[in-house]
């Protein structure tokens, strides 16, 4: 298939809607071809990119490394600049400072140290990027907020509802980092490049000539300049103030028997066998983090096995909360492959989710999300 | 798509009198005006007309008048310029210089006291009141024997609201504290004689006044003494080496004796479209109010805060429509910062946030006031309606 019908099977209704469409540009590739393509489709295009993070903020962090791959690095700014100007549209810059660290920051680190493994584009995308970056663009009179994730939005003539999905790329499919959208969200939102694989956005990037059809990918949370997490978290609470109560502490067996110490609970994700710090006959895995005893538990790989695990702040998309249990598919990391499970709602956003065989490593703080085929059901957030 | 611009605090254009007497000095008239021959001495000539044009917009002598490259240079010159003597003074190895500034000032006034606290010197940033004024008591209490500089700017650039300075020139004169100020926002708006007002250094820019951006010059009192910023040449008596810009020195002179011609006239017509674009927006807007406006104000700007409306997306939507205006102080990357100024004068962030400023020009007409009054209130609405602050408020009452 080529790139061009590739275009001629976009979602219908992004050629059928008029009127201003704001694009959420990050300078990278994916964004900009999304500018690109709705305006082939002769939409009128505003790109705003979001200020999220300064960089200079905690200097330590910097290093000697490229300042490239960072996120609201200046580089990034001008790179969508240069493509606004490249394709002649009106490009603005908008200070989402604020917000991004009250939602986004802020969580992350207290997730870590209450020994969870958070995901932060997710608070991101829920709370940032599709709350006040699309009232903003709303406000300045655009109907809806297209951005380069790479997911399908379709409506569902049947049910009436808005249905996410995920992308016919199933390497770059990002569903998983979506499911806290609201039906609001998803009918002000477009995804253009959810039909698309990443290397025919590329050539369409080259095609048009954007200045960024080139650019590498970025891989680390933006805000992680040096993919630390750790130093991020103890430089960001120096700043803050946070106390990092929970300092040095045991690291004890199922049993509760120490077999050696740690240096700080965030340090640590269920699953993780590297850094435990100390030789044991037989590999040892993260079981669980208890931060309220300050300690780390380990045991062999077996254990970290589990069929059920309970879910919060559970958002249903495709569906109203089901009535009776629910057989789907669940993803509990990006890189999981989905397994079959029974979802049982306790509350209104709550649910236990029970595998048919057990799963390595599911971790508190990740999130669960349901999947029945292509559809993403709901998701939430593991307990 | 048709533009009405009204943010003239950020520049103005060259005016075409202007452009028409610089562009002589790109090509035909290139010499050096350090040069000894015949076409360095026609750009010494037209360099030094324009001194005596730019000296005369503000009551001081051409000898007093130094060509830098714009207002940020000409206040770095003042401020380190002087509190560097003490600095590197070997005769008091121990003194910690002492700086007054207020809290509104430009960045460039700023951070450049900022840069001397991480030194050895100490900065005063005195408040203002809701109005954007300084008190003269608190002037005169934070004088101090080691005060070596008062720097308080004449004209703010967000507000409008403008200082009295001819006051806190007889308090630096009795204290015998060096006085600067930053004109950049009222040169060309509101008269200024530089002995009147008692300063002993004042900064300039060309392109808030109708001259090209990238000249500035720094008016320096006969006697004071002051380090030299740039090492180098023998130009501009070795104070301020570096080529001068020749164009734009001269550009900047016919703009200063634009300026000094027509000010009178600017200013009444500006001030009577100003009160009209202001007036007509207290009206339209429902709770708008005017920040700063009981002080005297320069005469092209206005300060408008809209109520539970965010300033950013504002400035957004009015721009889509055609209007350009501003919010705060833009960052490097173009995103709004809030503003410190708004903040100063006690604005809760959420207020100051939503907070636009007008700034008018000479060639602001009649319909560009119309055309702003009949998208801002529309603009307005709209953002209001979608704003969760703007409910919450609307709940409140």
């Amino acid at each position: 298939m080529t790139t061009i019908t590739q275009f001629a099977t976009l979602p219908e209704r992004a050629d059928t809607q008029c009127g201003l469409v704001v694009v959420a540009m990050s300078g990278g590739v994916d964004s900009s071809t999304v500018a690109a393509l709705l305006q082939q489709q002769g939409r009128a295009v505003v790109g705003l990119t979001m200020q999220l993070w300064n960089q200079r903020r905690l200097p330590e962090l910097q290093g000697d490394g490229p300042a490239q791959h960072r996120c609201c690095s200046l580089d990034d700014v001008y790179d969508a600049k240069a493509v606004a100007q490249h394709l002649n549209f009106p490009h603005y810059v908008v200070n989402f400072e604020e917000q991004f660290e009250a939602r986004v920051v802020r969580p992350f680190v207290d997730q870590y140290l209450s020994g969870r493994t958070p995901v932060a584009c997710t608070n991101c995308n829920t709370d940032v990027k599709f709350e006040p970056l699309l009232r903003m663009a709303r406000q300045i009179g655009a109907e809806r907020l297209a951005t380069g994730h790479y997911a399908r939005i379709r409506r569902n003539d049947d049910t009436g509802r808005w249905e996410l999905l995920r992308a016919r790329d199933e390497t770059k499919d990002q569903s998983y980092f979506l499911w806290g959208l609201s039906q609001e969200q998803l009918s002000r939102s477009d995804f253009p490049l959810g039909e698309l694989t990443k290397e025919e956005v590329r050539a369409l990037a080259r095609r048009v000539n954007l200045p960024v059809a080139e650019k590498p990918e970025s891989m680390e949370l933006c805000f992680v300049p040096t993919g630390n997490y750790v130093q991020f978290i103890h430089a960001y609470s120096r700043e803050r103030g946070i106390p990092l109560h929970h300092g040095e502490g045991e690291i004890v067996n199922e049993n509760g028997d120490a077999i050696g110490r740690h240096n700080g609970v965030h340090n640590f994700t269920i699953g993780q066998r590297k850094g435990l710090g100390f030789a044991a006959g037989k590999p040892l895995y993260v079981l669980s983090i208890d931060p309220q005893k300050n300690r780390v538990v380990v045991g062999e790989d077996e254990v970290l096995r589990k069929t059920i695990c309970e879910v919060e702040g559970v958002n249903w998309i495709s569906c109203e909360k089901p009535s009776a249990p629910l057989r789907a598919f669940a993803k509990i990391r990006h890189k999981h492959e989905p397994a079959p499970v029974t979802i049982e709602p306790l509350d209104a956003t709550s649910a236990r989710v029970t595998f048919d065989t057990p799963q390595r490593a599911i971790t508190p703080g990740q999130a669960a999300v349901f999947y029945d085929g292509d559809i993403v059901l709901g998701g939430g957030w593991i307990r | 798509m048709n533009r009405v611009y009204l943010d003239f605090n950020a520049t103005t254009p060259v005016e075409p009198e202007v452009l028409d007497a610089m562009l002589p000095y790109f090509s035909a008239e290139f010499g050096n005006a350090a040069s000894i021959h015949t076409p360095g001495q026609r750009a010494r000539a037209a360099a030094e007309t324009a001194r005596e044009q730019v000296a005369a917009l503000i009551g001081a002598r051409p000898q007093e008048i130094v060509f830098t490259s714009g207002g940020t240079e000409s206040d770095n010159h003042a401020i380190f310029g002087i509190a560097s003597l003490s600095l590197t003074s070997s005769t008091s190895p121990t003194s910690r210089p002492h700086i007054i500034a207020t809290a509104i000032e430009h960045e460039a006034v700023l951070n450049a006291c900022q840069a001397l606290e991480k030194e050895r010197a100490s900065v005063t940033y005195l408040p203002t009141d809701r109005e954007g004024q300084i008190d003269l008591e608190d002037l005169r209490r934070a004088i101090r024997p080691e005060t070596v500089l008062i720097t308080i700017m004449h004209a703010n650039n967000e507000l409008g609201t403008v200082q009295p300075l001819e006051e806190i020139g007889r308090i630096a004169k009795e204290a015998d504290v060096y006085f600067h100020t930053d004109a950049v926002q009222s040169a060309g708006k509101i008269p200024i004689d530089v002995n009147a007002l008692g300063v002993d250094l004042l900064s300039i820019s060309g392109h808030k006044l109708y001259a090209p951006k990238g000249i500035g010059a720094l008016y320096v009192r006969g006697g004071t003494r002051l380090r030299q910023l740039l090492y180098g040449g023998h130009h501009q008596r070795g104070f301020r080496p570096g080529t001068e810009n020749v164009a734009g020195i001269v550009g900047f002179g016919k703009a200063a004796e634009i300026a000094r011609k027509s000010l009178a006239e600017d200013a009444r017509r500006e001030s009577a479209l100003r009160d009209k674009l202001q007036q007509g927006l207290l009206e339209r807007v429902p709770q708008s109010r005017v920040n700063g406006g009981a002080a005297p104000r320069t005469p092209n700007t206005t300060n408008l805060i809209f109520p539970g409306v965010e300033g950013e997306a504002l400035l957004i939507a009015l721009d889509l429509k055609g209007l350009a205006c501003s919010t705060g102080a833009a960052c490097s990357s173009g995103a709004v910062e809030p503003s410190h100024v708004l903040t100063a004068i006690g604005l809760p962030p959420e207020e100051a946030r939503a907070s636009l400023r007008f700034s008018l020009g000479r060639h602001t007409a009649s319909a560009d006031i119309e055309f702003a009054l009949s998208v801002v209130p529309a603009a307005v609405a709209q953002l209001r309606e979608l704003s969760p602050t703007y409910r919450k408020m609307a709940e409140a009452r």
